[in-house]
């Protein structure tokens, strides 16, 4: 391929099977860089069974994974994030009796003086870090040294969200972000999503919502029964489209149906 | 109008002391017409009881913020005391242990015994981190295990004749003093260390701080090992300052530094908890002894205040747990 340096991540004939069941069948994926795309499909399409794959929380049946052009094989979600997937899933990685700095910088912590894990953390500095990626995506969070926990679901997202971002990743996926969020919190996800896009970070990003797509990606994929079954400019195609490729069917689909 | 939310949480838990001391104060004057605050020599006799089982507390408050539990201090604090006893026998010993060490610097038979404390955490650590066994099994083996084996190292006899200079550091102050400056070190490693910051989240949320990067395992492992240790220092400076070994030491002393730790707000479901408040846990526990005994009551009548305080701080914790579920 000539336009290799132009894709970061590639999946080739990339199939995940449980016992007898073909959950994933011969996914060729590409992602460009600084592309977002969105993969839709039904309940049980195999969406999520293709990220368990490309992010290292499952290893595939059969097939290969290309990440900045070299093949790669994720033997546990830490492999994948150092490698610069990062991903939010529906379920927070977050640890509810931390606050959003400690949270933020788990596991990559500033630190004032080096010696081991004795090491003495640089606090102010976390916070003041913390403060400024929180800024950026206009979420409003009153305190941030209170417990993750004690805070709503939409902070949690959104600190969830901006702990992917704050930190140079290659390729952020997530797993229908505003699933669980009201429509203020939905918005400054969205927000954060389109800051992303303009700095040019990778996204793949997993929705229900055709009309949230729509808003916010280049490229659809459509995902079947376990098969891609098409990929689409967002630009050039429609919610009707969408939706009988996610069926399967070519009418049927009403006008005013409520997921378009 | 006071605020709650912004008195730390050691404030309730330090007015339940206060509170418990005035008690005891007033029954006193009633009930024996003496004052139970009043008097020097008892205020010192309670830290003196308390500071052993507190430099367990310590450790163990650290291995219940990781949402486990360490079972063992009583029993690795006795095998940690006969070992380090056998290398601090005077020169005058009938019949020593080891000959070739009575009058060494005391040096070595402390390192011996934190030693031997540190490797029954060790092994603590590793079974828990590795095989997926829960920690209260663990450490129950533990606690069986160290026992017998302290037995069966002088077949049964306690040590005598420890040398002045081991003694020493179990005289006076020393053991409140040691206590103090263990209490402190945690509580700023805790607080103010990436140690101290996965010690926590791995007891918020263990998946989240693996995914994070954090070594687990190893982590967890450095935990029990570090409550293994001060087990160990808490058998040194016990046999130091009872002048002898014996494999019948500390018995029950887990269950007094695990109760110290709950009362201290230290909660069972990991995540939270501090030093801070664990050091009150243990100055409650040695008021409600010393003032029950001040009282002449029945050391069984103390063991069941004891028993509902215990599970009183749990439910409390439990109902806290509850209503933070609810509200996310």
């Amino acid at each position: 391929m000539n336009n290799q340096d132009d894709i970061i991540l590639r999946t080739e004939n990339l199939t995940k099977r449980y016992g007898g069941v073909h959950a994933l069948e011969e996914a060729n994926f590409t992602l460009k860089r600084g592309e977002h795309v969105a993969i839709v499909g039904d309940n049980g399409a195999g969406k999520s069974t293709f990220v368990r794959q490309i992010t290292g929380v499952e290893q595939p049946s059969s097939g290969d994974i290309f990440f900045e052009g070299q093949r790669v094989e994720f033997n546990s979600p830490l492999e994948a994030r150092e490698a610069g997937i990062e991903s939010v899933f529906q379920d927070l990685a977050l640890c509810n009796d931390l606050d959003v700095p400690s949270n933020l910088f788990l596991g990559r912590e500033e630190l004032l003086f080096k010696f081991g894990p004795f090491s003495i953390l640089d606090e102010k500095k976390m916070m003041q870090k913390a403060k400024e990626v929180l800024e950026r995506t206009a979420i409003k969070i009153p305190d941030l040294s209170n417990h993750v926990g004690d805070m709503s679901g939409g902070q949690r997202q959104c600190v969830a969200i901006s702990r992917s971002a704050s930190f140079a990743s290659k390729l952020i996926i997530m797993d229908e972000p505003t699933a669980a969020l009201g429509v203020q919190e939905t918005t400054q996800v969205e927000n954060i999503i389109r800051g992303l896009k303009e700095q040019g970070v990778p996204l793949i990003l997993i929705s229900h919502n055709l009309r949230q797509v729509f808003n916010l990606v280049d490229k659809i994929w459509v995902f079947r029964r376990g098969r891609i079954v098409g990929e689409v400019i967002a630009a050039e195609t429609d919610g009707n489209e969408i939706v009988s490729m996610i069926t399967g069917m070519q009418d049927g689909v009403h006008e005013k149906a409520s997921y378009i | 109008m006071f605020k709650r939310a912004n008195l730390p949480a050691e404030a309730s838990i330090f007015a339940v002391f206060v509170g418990i001391a005035v008690l005891f104060e007033i029954l006193g004057w009633f009930v024996v017409g003496k004052s139970f605050l009043g008097n020097v020599q008892r205020l010192e006799i309670i830290i003196l009881q308390v500071c052993i089982f507190g430099i367990i507390a310590v450790g163990v408050t650290q291995v219940i913020i990781t949402s486990g539990i360490d079972l063992s201090g009583g029993a690795v604090l006795a095998l940690s005391a006969m070992v380090a006893a056998s290398f601090a026998q005077s020169a005058d010993a009938f019949a020593p242990m080891f000959p070739q060490f009575l009058g060494s610097p005391i040096i070595i038979p402390i390192v011996v015994g934190l030693a031997v404390g540190a490797a029954c955490g060790w092994i603590n650590g590793a079974i828990t981190a590795y095989t997926g066994i829960p920690s209260f099994i663990a450490t129950l083996g533990m606690l069986v295990t160290a026992r017998a084996v302290a037995v069966i190292y002088t077949e049964g006899q306690p040590i005598y004749s420890l040398s002045d200079s081991f003694t020493a550091i179990g005289s006076g102050a020393w053991p409140v003093l040691i206590f103090f400056i263990v209490a402190v070190i945690f509580h700023l490693l805790l607080k103010h260390t990436v140690y101290g910051k996965h010690t926590y989240a791995i007891g918020s949320n263990e998946r989240a701080a693996r995914v994070a990067g954090i070594n687990v395992r190893r982590h967890k492992i450095m935990v029990y090992t570090i409550a293994g240790s001060l087990s160990g220092l808490a058998g040194v400076v016990m046999c130091a300052r009872a002048t002898i070994a014996q494999s019948g030491m500390g018995t029950m002393y887990e269950l007094d530094a695990i109760s110290a730790v709950v009362i201290g707000g230290t909660s069972l479901f990991g995540g939270r908890g501090r030093i801070t408040g664990t050091v009150i846990g243990v100055c409650i526990l040695g008021v409600i002894t010393s003032g029950f005994t001040f009282l002449r009551i029945d050391f069984y009548y103390q063991e069941i205040v004891k028993g509902m305080i215990i599970v009183g701080a749990v439910m409390l914790d439990q109902r806290r747990q509850a209503q933070r579920r609810l509200r996310a």
